[in-house]
């Protein structure tokens, strides 16, 4: 059952407009799903280190905007290469079923649905094309 | 129509299955899994290979489910040839026939094209030095026939677009094709299970088709074209069976079609198949027809009363098949999908590997309702429940 999938804290996420941006084309990098055609643009910058500015522009589902959304918001500000590795823990504990730290526990529903768990990890292969090297 | 009573998953204990995916894969009836349990406990093995009871009972049964589907098409059998699907159909096509074009030559496809009707040519172009040109489409998501360029040798277009549910106006293809003496292939993956096809009568070089959309198993296809086409073409594959002779210095080739069937074929896949084609063919399609044609207009009516919701087709019923593909704003397809799975909604959604035809109207992907014949008005009810909830949700 998927009653729990889109309950309100992962939709809350899904709708964080916080770090969303109108990004032009060539800004940023930009992943691909090619399966389902979703699309992740994230912008931001190092600064000694510290990720900032981040913004994203997801053309994909609720699960695909919610992650963006939520790896923006732990990343920006923070260590870049210490907060994605933590991240990176936090939402692969998640999608196997275990715990995770907000505002990864919203995504425990998924762990069911083995087909989103590509929606959910969009916004992390682009994060990490951008601050490759970190 | 009582159909669905034929189809053991769709009558399987629980709630209701209200399958709307049959564009992507369509049920088994019960006389295609009889027909496929027959061969498998009663004559399985290799076929023409053997001459044991068991291998001549096998090639005899592959043998007749060529004249099955052969006779669905109102073909010859010897124009049949089994395929691993109709991606292997069009592969088959591209290479084969492509051997015989020259660099400079042209061939159509249009915008709407499933990518296995898009991609193997773009790869013959990579090969050959051929050109690909992109028929457009019009905002109905219907192939706009105009004037072909007469280095055209070959025009590939879906019979029924897999998203737009439209059908092609193949006699008018057929025509321009004709007046610059090109070939034409049709992409009949979405008409098939709809329906016998007349393919002398639509005029065509050659036909794909897969046998899991229409009623059959996994793993099989067909590709007809015209005998004096198959003699021309070489091989695509080699290996066993599809030889007359082979020595150290070379092979002949055998006559078509086994001459396209290197090593073991989809024997199972290929009796269902032709049960599949037998059982199509004694079923009432004018009644089937238009309980396919009602339901769609359900579907048209009750999305266009869905604040938000765009459908990307033909808004009519005219020259169209029970494939409805829509937008439904700030909603994701697959988040539309999950959420109508909840009530037992089996949907399609995504860019239905049609890249192209959504890049045209602007979209990453649509959701998409495909109906066959078992499709009744409580799967059209569960979709609008399933739908309106999604709705609720996600907007």
């Amino acid at each position: 059952m998927n009653d729990a999938l889109y309950h309100d804290a992962l939709m809350a996420l899904a709708k964080d407009r916080t770090h969303a941006a109108a990004l032009p084309p060539g800004t940023g990098v930009t992943v691909d799903n090619p399966l389902c055609g979703d699309r992740v643009t994230l912008d931001g910058k190092l600064e000694n280190g510290i990720a900032r500015d981040l913004r994203h522009k997801v053309r994909g589902c609720a699960l695909c905007q919610a992650s963006a959304a939520a790896l923006a918001r732990v990343l920006d500000g923070k260590p870049a290469a210490t907060a994605i590795a933590e991240a990176q823990v936090a939402v692969e504990s998640v999608l196997a079923g275990g715990p995770a730290p907000a505002p990864w526990d919203a995504f425990a529903p998924v762990a069911r649905h083995k087909s989103r768990h590509d929606c959910v990890k969009l916004p992390f292969s682009a994060v990490k094309s951008l601050f490759s090297g970190t | 129509m009582t159909l669905r009573r034929h189809f053991p998953l769709l009558n399987r204990p629980g709630p209701r299955i209200a399958y709307l995916d049959s564009g992507a894969t369509a049920q088994t009836p019960d006389i295609v899994l009889d027909a496929v349990r027959k061969f498998e406990t009663h004559s399985r093995a290799n076929v023409k290979r053997g001459v044991h009871r068991l291998a001549e009972a096998a090639t005899e049964a592959y043998a007749k489910a060529r004249e099955q589907v052969a006779a669905y098409l109102s073909v010859s059998a010897d124009e049949i040839v089994f395929t691993s699907g109709c991606t292997g159909a069009i592969n088959l096509a591209a290479h084969s026939f492509g051997t015989l074009l020259k660099p400079g030559d042209e061939i159509a496809v249009s915008e709407l094209e499933h990518h296995s009707n898009i991609v193997p040519w773009h790869m013959l172009a990579t090969r050959s030095g051929v050109k690909v040109n992109f028929l457009p489409i019009d905002g109905e998501g219907r192939v706009v026939v105009q004037t072909l360029s007469p280095r055209t040798k070959l025009v590939a277009l879906a019979h029924v677009s897999n998203v737009t549910g439209a059908v092609l106006d193949v006699a008018a293809i057929v025509a321009e094709a004709k007046r610059v003496g090109a070939r034409v292939l049709l992409d009949g993956a979405q008409r098939t299970p709809h329906g016998p096809v007349d393919i002398p009568a639509l005029g065509v070089d050659f036909y794909a088709f897969s046998g899991h959309k229409t009623f059959a198993p996994h793993g099989v296809g067909v590709l007809w074209a015209k005998a004096e086409l198959l003699d021309a073409m070489p091989p695509f594959l080699g290996g066993g069976e599809m030889i007359a002779s082979v020595t150290t210095q070379g092979f002949t080739p055998a006559k078509a079609p086994a001459k396209f069937e290197a090593g073991t074929p989809p024997i199972s896949g290929a009796i269902g198949l032709g049960a599949a084609c037998a059982w199509l063919a004694t079923l009432d399609w004018a009644a089937i027809a238009a309980h396919e044609l009602r339901l769609t207009g359900r579907l048209l009516d009750g999305l266009r009363a869905v604040d938000g919701v765009t459908v990307i087709g033909p808004q009519g019923l005219q020259c169209r098949a029970p494939v409805v593909s829509f937008d439904l704003a700030d909603a994701h397809p697959h988040d539309i999908c999950q959420i109508m799975d909840r009530h037992g909604v089996a949907l399609r959604g995504g860019h239905h590997c049609a890249q192209p035809l959504h890049a045209k109207f602007d979209l990453a992907g649509t959701t998409r309702a495909s109906l066959a014949l078992y499709c009744e008005d409580a799967d059209i009810d569960l979709f609008f429940a399933g739908l309106a909830e999604a709705k609720r949700v996600l907007t």
